[in-house]
């Protein structure tokens, strides 16, 4: 008998803060969160903007008690996660090991508790590594690999012990598991922008083959520290950003004229769960999780294919939900601002929706929260559930004009009646996953 | 009934070398990779040993006309490209493709690459640039500027984890689903696993999959001597990876990839490929314990062993018609760590009850080092040459007993099971720091 997916939780975390309803009124007032960088002095790049968390945001807060002392050894990455991760539990009103209480039954058993995480390359810190190297300067002041390995605390024994468990991109999931007491498969994708895509497509499978009846899904980076500023620049990623101190200004989604996309850190943890069981607890659905697909491009996007990637992963999606492309109400594209990106992006979608894209309203989300990257389509997803629950899309800021008629332009909240969402994307790399979503 | 899943092809680089069948009779006469480190100078580290791949040239791995483009490739993904252009030349795929009727879009891929190496000299000269000592602190923005003077766009981003399959994409034309997983040490069992049910739910026809890494660089290094996960054992490092043994102090480092052409049986048959053994299998779990520990009666591996196990039809505490267990070989995780091995031990006594000690459970890395992410796929592989050949590979170094590792590791000296029967069944076990745990059975190919 066939196991359909839903989704019954949302955890985001963006620069509008922790949970959706931040993000959605966020959106929905159309409002921006890219601004100065302040995290660190920005000075010696040529971008200068990005969407950060909110300054009192701490994983602490989203913890049990008895897990604080953990979040000492969780790269800036976990703590979103854990952060999402909580909010996306309390969301679902499930009960799991890290809700705090005594002698508490919880929803499912650990072992049909699954995790899908996607996650970035973490950089390690440079102020911790840099104090390290320091000490083993040699007196030409070029850092010496004889020193570095030596005894006395001095290099390497500068680190902390645990440096290394810091930065393993499966350290999301594990912290996650850890809470919660998820037992089940485990995942960390690491796909850049489609790495929470590919998790939520993953974590359907994984319900759908009965491995678990609940994951954990989706994915959290964040990119705002120098090292990840400076390869995503190195990338052709991110637009310089001058004097401007408005980043929605700046992210113009599907305009060719657009100089490049701006980074945000966060991302979306979603609870899937099988059907019955959700419906036999009580739960409240968000969407159907009702198609899932993905492909992988030629990253040189060479002539003619370009977009072929991210064609298949789109038609695959629909196919499997048993859709047409007609019955697309909204599309939640990845939207990057990155030209050659859009432009493989908005290619694959008129390949598959044809004459039926310029009616098709897409959500875009950069200019609001920038590119969270691993975490990206997990906010994509997101608010592809909120659109369907709320029956509403949000408002849109464009500073430029989206170009070949796409419906992409700055606009405000409207009501809308959405039975169908398409969520897709593309990645620096050429993974592509699409999702699609109906309404509960 | 569910589609069956077959291996056509398989390719691997390692320290032992790159030739599949003359590495396996390397291993079978139980030789070391493992020696100084080479590729920097490590003389003052406390591991300054590993198991490298020595004399490797990627452009002797590549035929001509898929060797361009790839000039950049970090070296991870240069192991990746030589391992499967080998599975791919073993699997017969190639004049497919060519005559137009391999689909590109039913021919995905599940890798668990690992990062590249750090661009370690301009990244240490970028951080001293950028260092205050009087304040003892960073200043950024001399950072970013100095960064943007010294950092290769093309190094960095050749670090990214996702680039083995871009990389791939290019070589050999996949455009069905594809992606990369880092589970650590269990990262390219969990991808094999994870192709194996992309084509049984019928996503895929053919797959690409398997890991590539390598971690024998000043930081890669620097993290696991900081964890003392390593064995330091500087005077004699060819007898330093012991794993089981009473005086194991830690793993080697290994690097290398390896790489398997998974494919549904259907599509095999229809153009006429020889499956050179089945994945019958697929179990994965998760600690959720510790990030630093292993769960201690390994709780999470048994759960992964069993569910392959039961996946495969294999019944662990029953023995087979031939009175033997039914399964015939255990890849172990087997790394030499003292916590690892022991629980290993103790989560195979669970699963298999009163028959453990009769299962043949050795560990490739006595051999290999650890090839990190790269290494589930590489003893998969082992896995396949055991039920190929009919022999198992040896633990060598294993000269004291431990005892809490009392099972049968094959100590020393390969073993010929082929006046027993050969072997039918094989698990592969990885498990990965923080807590995934991930087992595939692979049994040989019976129409």
């Amino acid at each position: 008998m066939d196991r359909r997916v839903v989704i019954t939780g949302l955890g985001v975390v963006s620069g509008f803060g922790v949970g959706a309803d931040a993000l959605w009124s966020g959106l929905c007032d159309g409002r921006t969160c890219l601004g100065p960088i302040t995290r660190f002095d920005a000075a010696g790049f040529a971008t200068r903007l990005a969407a950060q968390l909110p300054d009192n945001f701490a994983a602490k807060d989203f913890v049990p008690k008895s897990y604080r002392k953990a979040t000492k050894v969780m790269a800036r990455d976990s703590e979103i996660a854990v952060a999402a991760a909580r909010a996306c539990v309390e969301d679902a009103r499930l009960i799991t090991r890290g809700t705090e209480g005594e002698n508490i039954a919880t929803t499912y058993p650990a072992s049909r508790l699954g995790c899908q995480i996607g996650a970035g390359l973490i950089a390690a810190e440079t102020d911790e590594m840099t104090a390290a190297m320091a000490t083993a300067a040699g007196d030409d002041g070029r850092f010496s690999l004889r020193t570095w390995g030596g005894e006395g605390g001095q290099g390497m024994e500068a680190l902390t012990p645990l440096w290394l468990l810091k930065y393993l991109p499966n350290m999301l999931a594990c912290h996650v598991t850890i809470i919660h007491g998820a037992e089940g498969p485990s995942n960390t994708i690491t796909c850049a922008e489609a790495s929470a895509l590919l998790s939520i497509g993953e974590s359907m499978r994984v319900i759908q083959r009965g491995a678990a009846d609940a994951c954990f899904s989706g994915g959290c980076e964040s990119r705002l520290n120098v090292m990840g500023l400076l390869r995503w620049s190195l990338a052709g990623m991110l637009a310089p950003t001058g004097d401007e101190t408005d980043g929605s200004r700046i992210v113009r989604p599907y305009d060719a004229a657009a100089a490049g996309g701006l980074l945000g850190e966060g991302g979306g943890i979603l609870m899937l769960e099988e059907e019955r069981a959700a419906s036999a607890r009580g739960a409240r659905a968000y969407a159907h999780l009702a198609g899932f697909g993905a492909g992988q491009s030629d990253p040189d996007y060479r002539d003619g294919e370009r977009d072929e990637g991210m064609r298949f992963a789109i038609e695959n999606a629909l196919e499997d939900a048993g859709v047409n492309a007609s019955q697309v109400d909204a599309v939640v594209p990845m939207a990057s601002g990155v030209p050659r990106l859009d432009a493989a992006e908005a290619g694959a979608l008129r390949a598959v929706l044809g004459d039926h894209l310029s009616r098709v309203p897409l959500v875009t989300l950069s200019p609001h929260v920038g590119n969270c990257n691993a975490g990206h389509a997990g906010v994509q997803a997101a608010v592809g559930a909120m659109c369907l629950r709320e029956q509403r899309l949000p408002a849109r800021l464009h500073a430029g004009r989206p170009s070949g008629g796409l419906d992409a332009g700055a606009r405000g909240a409207v009501a809308a009646n959405l039975n169908c969402v398409l969520v897709c994307t593309g990645s620096l790399g050429g993974q592509n996953a699409a999702a699609v979503l109906t309404r509960a | 009934m569910s589609t069956r899943v077959v291996i056509t092809g398989m390719g691997w680089v390692t320290p032992l070398g790159t030739d599949v069948d003359a590495v396996w009779r390397r291993i079978l006469a139980g030789e070391s990779g493992i020696g100084p480190v080479t590729r920097f100078d490590a003389s003052t580290f406390k591991t300054n040993f590993a198991a490298e791949v020595k004399g490797f040239d990627l452009a002797e791995s590549l035929p001509a006309d898929l060797a361009a483009g790839h000039e950049d490739a970090a070296l991870n993904t240069r192991f990746a490209l030589a391992a499967a252009q080998r599975a791919w030349e073993q699997s017969g795929l190639g004049s497919l493709a060519s005559s137009g009727k391999l689909s590109r879009r039913r021919f995905g891929m599940y890798l668990g690459a690992g990062e590249g190496p750090i661009d370690i000299d301009n990244y240490a000269a970028t951080n001293l640039a950028g260092w205050k000592a009087d304040t003892r602190s960073l200043d950024a923005a001399a950072w970013g500027r100095a960064a943007q003077q010294n950092m290769s766009a093309v190094r960095e981003v050749q670090q990214e984890p996702n680039m083995a399959l871009a990389h791939l994409a290019r070589a050999f034309g996949a455009r069905g689903p594809s992606s990369n997983c880092m589970t650590a040490c269990a990262a390219s069992t969990q991808a094999v696993g994870e192709a194996f049910e992309t084509i049984r739910r019928g996503d895929a026809d053919v797959m690409l999959a398997g890991g590539a890494h390598s971690m024998i660089h000043p930081l890669g290094m620097t993290g696991f001597i900081r964890l003392t996960a390593m064995s330091t054992r500087r005077d004699d490092p060819a007898h330093a990876a012991r794993p089981f043994d009473r005086t194991r102090e830690g793993f080697v480092m290994g690097e290398g990839a390896g790489m398997l052409i998974l494919e549904s049986l259907e599509h095999a048959l229809a153009r006429g490929a020889t499956p050179l053994a089945e994945i019958a299998g697929f179990g994965s779990s998760a600690d959720a314990f510790r990030i630093t520990d292993i769960q201690p009666e390994g709780k999470g591996a048994q759960a992964a062993m069993l569910e392959a196990c039961r996946q495969a039809g294999v019944n662990p505490r029953e023995p087979g018609p031939d009175g033997r267990p039914q399964v015939h070989y255990i890849s172990a995780h087997g790394t030499g760590t003292s916590e690892n091995d022991k629980i290993e031990t103790a989560a195979v006594k669970g699963v298999f009850g009163p028959l453990a000690p009769r299962v043949p459970f050795s560990s490739v890395k006595s051999m290999l080092g650890h090839l990190i992410q790269a290494a589930g796929a590489v003893e998969l592989m082992t896995c396949v040459m055991a039920i190929r050949t009919g022999f198992v590979p040896p633990t060598m170094n294993l000269h004291e007993p431990d005892p809490e590792c009392d099972l049968d590791y094959v100590p020393n000296a390969a073993r010929d099971l082929r006046e027993q029967g050969g072997v039918e069944v094989c698990l592969s076990n990885s498990f990965g720091f923080g807590g995934q745990n991930d087992t595939i059975a692979v049994r040989r190919f019976r129409a």
